[in-house]
């Protein structure tokens, strides 16, 4: 478990980056977190050429609000997203899917902008990105360009970034008080991928649904929206039936994988569980009653 | 010091090439761009091994009824039979250019059909994994007590189960590893390896590689835990390495890394029981019958140590008159079992107690009182099985235990008298909470033998050299007490070597919980004649009788007169004088003394745990609320060592009970070789464990004491299935296969709900 012989470079700027791999193409991979990476190196399941480390571009790593929007750069590492009060209190379905994210080692050094270029079909950003209906802002030869999470995710393990594209920063939409979001998330054991993960946002308008956003992950090649089920939700009277209902029909219309550690039937049987937690939470956090 | 810490001046790397398939014949090795590769030293194939060891590697441990007593090769070169089989050697300046080597070798199969379901591997015409035998039956062996069929015939009631626990590994946190280098000049090899069996590594070696034993030095330093695939002797990389060591003149090390260690270290668990018990109206016990299914792999090394312990494992503590116990042993296309803790141990409890909560619900009789009427008592000791033989090769007689009270504290602890109550609240909740319940008889401490050596320096520090290698037991810690115990002085002027075959030669090695009990004993042994040495000579320099001598404190002194004392250094000078003359009786000069401990037979512990497990029904994961083992193996030497062991070792069992399984396709390809595919269970999913003892002296040696390596994990899958067929009850779930996972659960379940209503 060596990895083969590769090329290392670490620009200092995202100039410097987009530089190298455009020189480079397909032959080179960006290194960030390198909590995924570095195991495919060394059971030399992946191979370029060249590794553009980018963990010296300081400037990627922050967090900022910039008018209803939350800016997260691509380098910021789980962890810092974990421990900001800001993130806590205005993107809550981000703050509490984070900590889905492995263990405090793995939340140390992994990025949001690696998970999200990643794109694990377990992995919790992805299904947070789509269900918030983030912003992916991605640096390629052309100069920048914004991606909605369906552009972004393509399928499996891959997504819309060319060889010369680098994700440099989300921007994830402002809570505002009448909107209540949960993520609630199933692994074989504490930290592990999920096996179903869901991120439901409720608006809430009096006792009824305005706005609903359900996607899953662990279920799919990427993130799924449930979109379904949210035209369901969508201007109806918020009771325990209504979830339950909107569950069954998110799971029904899933296609999750069966691997070893679950069936393909137990996955689509936990998506409707956890969806119902879920929404029933997140219509709890938006100030709903509990009826 | 652990192996992977070993550097020497001039040291080289290696890699292997292993096989991608789990069954093909090798038609052509290329490594011509491996050898040209710069930094690479030296490429072999089986081709370049002399003819000693390119041949099958040696056969442990022979019985009568296995009639195929199939090894492996160090270097593969016609057929291989599981993935991850050494083909090909590469020696390099470092790993990393070594396993760019690796890449480089193209090696052509013929793919063959492979044997890999355990049942199919089992029947007439399936692919042979072997062509030389004319089936895949390694053995077919029979022990019998009594008249089965009789006791079948008459009994009121018989119960039949198929019950399955799956393949798993050892999994430790430091792989094999090996490191060899070979003094030309002094013609001294020397081996630094991972293993459990130093002694008998550095015997194979010194056979294989044609050398003297004096020769050949085989040092197991810090070892990051064994748990039995470490006692495998020898694995193909351990004769490898040292010889490329002597052919290249130049230390060559091999750590395993992960991936090797999930293909190419040994595994164990799979074993399929068509079990039956034949029980009385009050469901006493009137016959056991288990037909069984034991998974090989490709090979079987150390014979059929594993199906003989689950056949002998199984009637525990319960007085079973007639016992038939059957089984196959099948060579399969995956990777060699081997003893791994618990060691069969658990298929047979698994089996006994799925049979005796079987019985309890049947009759309707309360799980612990079907237990209670069947126990072998306390007045029954040495309680004789009826002839059957253990893995020992010895007539299995129980030494002594108390099963009762074991039971009695565990229920005490679990707080059973209440739980019909408990669980009735519970469920009033909406919460789906099980009592479980599984009593075990471990066979611990067997021989042949261990030894000791103990020298008094003139310092007055306690040398002590045995020969079982340690894998993180406490045994520095153990055997110390007990030399410190016997000669009166400090536990910390007590220095302990263990699993150098430099520091002492003789010895089997470090499995079947028999350290603390057949080493420790060895240790103990030696204390005492070097406390009477002591005394002998102490009494002359006192002018005292020895009989009046104490020790204490490093010292020797008069009894009631402690001024009048010589320190053990004075001791130990005086033994060893310039001149003069060596009484007889000295045995030599020195404060030294060399002991051996062979036990007639093994020392039997036993155990109950108990445990409350809740059952998400909607998920199918569930969670240990408590969880209490009770255990008895005799006076505790040091309890904290003890209850460290038994913790781990539930650890382990609930890793084998609902996390750890290892995943075979239909190609033989390995599917979890990762940890995030082989799930072991961490901090967050095992229990707080409560503990306590009950101490039955075992009358077989001298401190009386009992094996306890594998008491935490022995019982562990019968306990959670015990435990979710209580919370379970309503819904009829039956567990009769180990490991579950949250998905398996719930089709149990979903099954379980969708069959009709028994008649």
């Amino acid at each position: 478990m060596k990895p083969p012989p590769f090329s290392y470079a670490a620009p200092r700027s995202v100039g410097e980056a987009l530089a190298l791999l455009q020189e480079y193409g397909p032959e080179a991979k960006v290194l960030a977190g390198g909590q995924s990476l570095v195991p495919l190196l060394n059971m030399r399941l992946a191979r370029p050429e060249v590794l553009v480390d980018i963990n010296r571009i300081g400037a990627l790593a922050y967090i900022r609000r910039r008018g209803d929007r939350l800016r997260v750069g691509a380098l910021t590492r789980q962890r810092a997203v974990e421990a900001s009060a800001g993130v806590r209190r205005r993107v809550p379905l981000l703050w509490e899917a984070i900590r889905f994210v492995g263990h405090p080692q793995i939340r140390n050094r992994g990025t949001v902008g690696g998970s999200l270029a990643h794109a694990d079909p377990a992995a919790e950003l992805p299904a947070v990105v789509a269900a918030l209906e983030a912003d992916l802002v991605v640096a390629g030869p052309g100069g920048e360009r914004v991606l909605s999470p369906e552009e972004f995710f393509t399928g499996y393990l891959t997504t819309a970034l060319q060889p010369a594209d680098l994700l440099v920063e989300v921007r994830f939409p402002l809570q505002d008080g009448d909107t209540g979001s949960a993520f609630v998330e199933v692994a074989r054991r504490h930290g592990d991928f999920a096996l179903v993960g869901v991120a439901a946002v409720l608006r809430r308008q009096d006792d009824t649904v305005g706005q609903a956003r359900l996607a899953f992950t662990g279920v799919g090649p990427g993130p799924v929206r449930a979109r379904e089920a949210e035209r369901l939700l969508q201007g109806e009277p918020a009771t325990p039936r209504l979830f339950a209902e909107a569950a069954r029909e998110a799971a029904a219309r899933l296609d999750p994988p069966g691997d070893i550690h679950a069936t393909a039937q137990y996955r689509r049987d936990l998506a409707a569980v956890l969806a119902r937690q879920a929404l029933e939470v997140a219509w709890q956090r938006s100030g709903g009653r509990r009826r | 010091m652990f192996v992977d810490d070993i550097r020497r001046p001039g040291m080289l790397h290696a890699a292997f090439y292993r096989s991608p398939h789990a069954h093909a014949r090798i038609l052509r090795i290329d490594a011509a761009a491996a050898r040209a590769l710069p930094g690479v030293v030296a490429v072999y194939t089986a081709q370049d091994l002399p003819a000693r060891i390119r041949g099958p590697l040696p056969k442990l441990i022979p019985h009568p009824a296995l009639k195929h007593h199939k090894t492996q090769v160090a270097l593969a070169g016609n057929v291989v039979r599981h993935v991850g089989e050494p083909i090909v050697l590469v020696v390099a300046e470092n790993r990393y250019i070594a396993e760019d080597a690796v890449d480089l070798v193209v090696v052509d199969f013929e793919v063959l059909p492979a044997a890999v379901d355990l049942e199919q591997a089992a029947q007439p015409g399936a692919p042979r994994v072997h062509d030389d035998m004319p089936d895949n039956i390694a053995a077919h062996h029979i022990q019998r007590v009594g008249d089965v069929e009789g006791a079948f015939a008459r009994a009121a009631h018989v119960f039949r189960e198929r019950l399955v626990i799956d393949r798993g590994c050892s999994a430790p946190m430091e792989t094999r590893g090996v490191v060899a280098e070979w003094d030309r000049r002094a013609r001294q090899l020397t081996v630094w390896d991972s293993t459990q069996a130093p002694i008998r590594i550095r015997n194979y070696l010194s056979d294989l590689l044609e050398l003297p034993q004096a020769s050949v030095r085989v040092i197991a330093p810090d070892i990051g835990g064994g748990f039995g695939p470490k006692i495998m002797m020898c694995y193909p990389e351990e004769v490898c390495i040292s010889w490329a060591a002597m052919e290249l003149g130049r230390p060559v090390k091999w750590i395993e890394d992960r991936r090797e260690h999930f293909v190419a270290t040994n595994q164990e668990r799979l074993q399929i029981h068509d079990a039956a018990i034949a029980v009385d109206a009050d469901g006493r016990i009137l016959g056991v019958r288990t037909v069984f299914l034991h998974d090989c792999g490709a090979y079987c090394a150390y014979g059929l140590q594993l199906p003989i312990i689950a056949s002998t494992t199984l009637p525990g503590p319960y007085k079973i008159p007639n016992y038939h116990a059957e089984y196959r042993a099948v060579f399969t296309n995956k990777t060699q079992t081997s003893p791994y803790r618990g060691a069969g141990r658990p298929h047979g409890v698994f089996v006994m107690e799925r049979l005796m909560d079987r019985v309890a619900r049947e009759l309707g009789i309360d799980r612990a009182e079907v237990r209670r009427r069947n126990f072998i008592q306390p007045d029954e000791f040495p309680y004789d099985l009826g002839g059957l033989i253990y893995q020992d090769g010895v007539r299995l007689v129980y030494d002594s235990g108390n099963y009762p009270e074991v039971l009695r504290k565990a229920l005490q602890h679990i707080g059973y008298a209440d739980w019909p109550a408990e669980k009735a609240r519970l469920r009033r909740q909406g919460r789906r909470v099980g009592l479980g319940l599984a009593c075990y008889v471990e066979g611990t401490g067997i021989g042949p033998y261990e030894g000791c050596r103990i020298t008094v320096e003139p310092s007055g520090k306690v040398y002590v050299a045995t020969s079982v290698g340690t894998q993180g037991q406490g045994h520095y810690t153990s055997f110390a007490q007990i030399v410190a115990d016997a000669l009166g002085t400090d536990v910390t002027d007590v220095l302990v070597t263990t699993g150098d075959s430099g520091a002492f030669g003789w010895g089997t090695g470090t499995f079947a919980s028999r350290a603390a009990v057949v080493a420790g004993n060895a240790v103990a042994l030696a204390a005492r004649a070097v406390r009477e040495k002591t005394l002998q000579v102490a009494a002359a320099l006192l002018e005292a009788r020895p009989d009046d001598l104490e020790l204490g404190g490093g010292k020797v002194f008069v009894r009631g007169v402690p001024d009048r004392a010589v320190t053990l250094g004075e001791v130990a000078v005086a033994a060893n004088p310039l001149r003069g003359v060596i009484p007889s009786e000295w045995e030599g000069p020195g404060l030294e003394a060399t002991r051996f401990f062979a036990p007639p037979s093994g020392a039997y512990a036993a155990g109950c745990h108990a445990a409350l497990v809740e059952v998400d029904v909607p998920t199918g994961f569930i969670r240990f609320l408590r969880y209490v083992v009770v255990h008895d193996c005799g006076p505790v030497i040091n309890p904290l060592i003890l209850e460290g062991q038994i913790r781990g070792g539930v650890a382990q069992g609930i890793g084998n009970a609902f996390y750890e399984k290892l995943v075979y396709d239909e190609q033989g390809q390995l599917l979890t070789q990762t940890f995030m595919d082989y799930l072991l269970p961490t901090a967050a999913e095992v229990p707080e464990v409560q503990i306590d003892h009950v101490e039955t002296p075992s009358p077989l040696n001298p401190l009386g004491i009992k094996g306890a390596g594998e008491a935490g994990t022995i019982p562990v899958p019968a306990l959670v299935a015990s435990a979710i067929d209580d919370a379970l009850s309503e819904e009829g779930v039956r567990i009769t296969e180990m490991p579950l996972s949250p998905s398996r659960l719930r089709e149990i379940i979903r099954a379980a709900q969708a069959a009709p209503e028994p008649a």
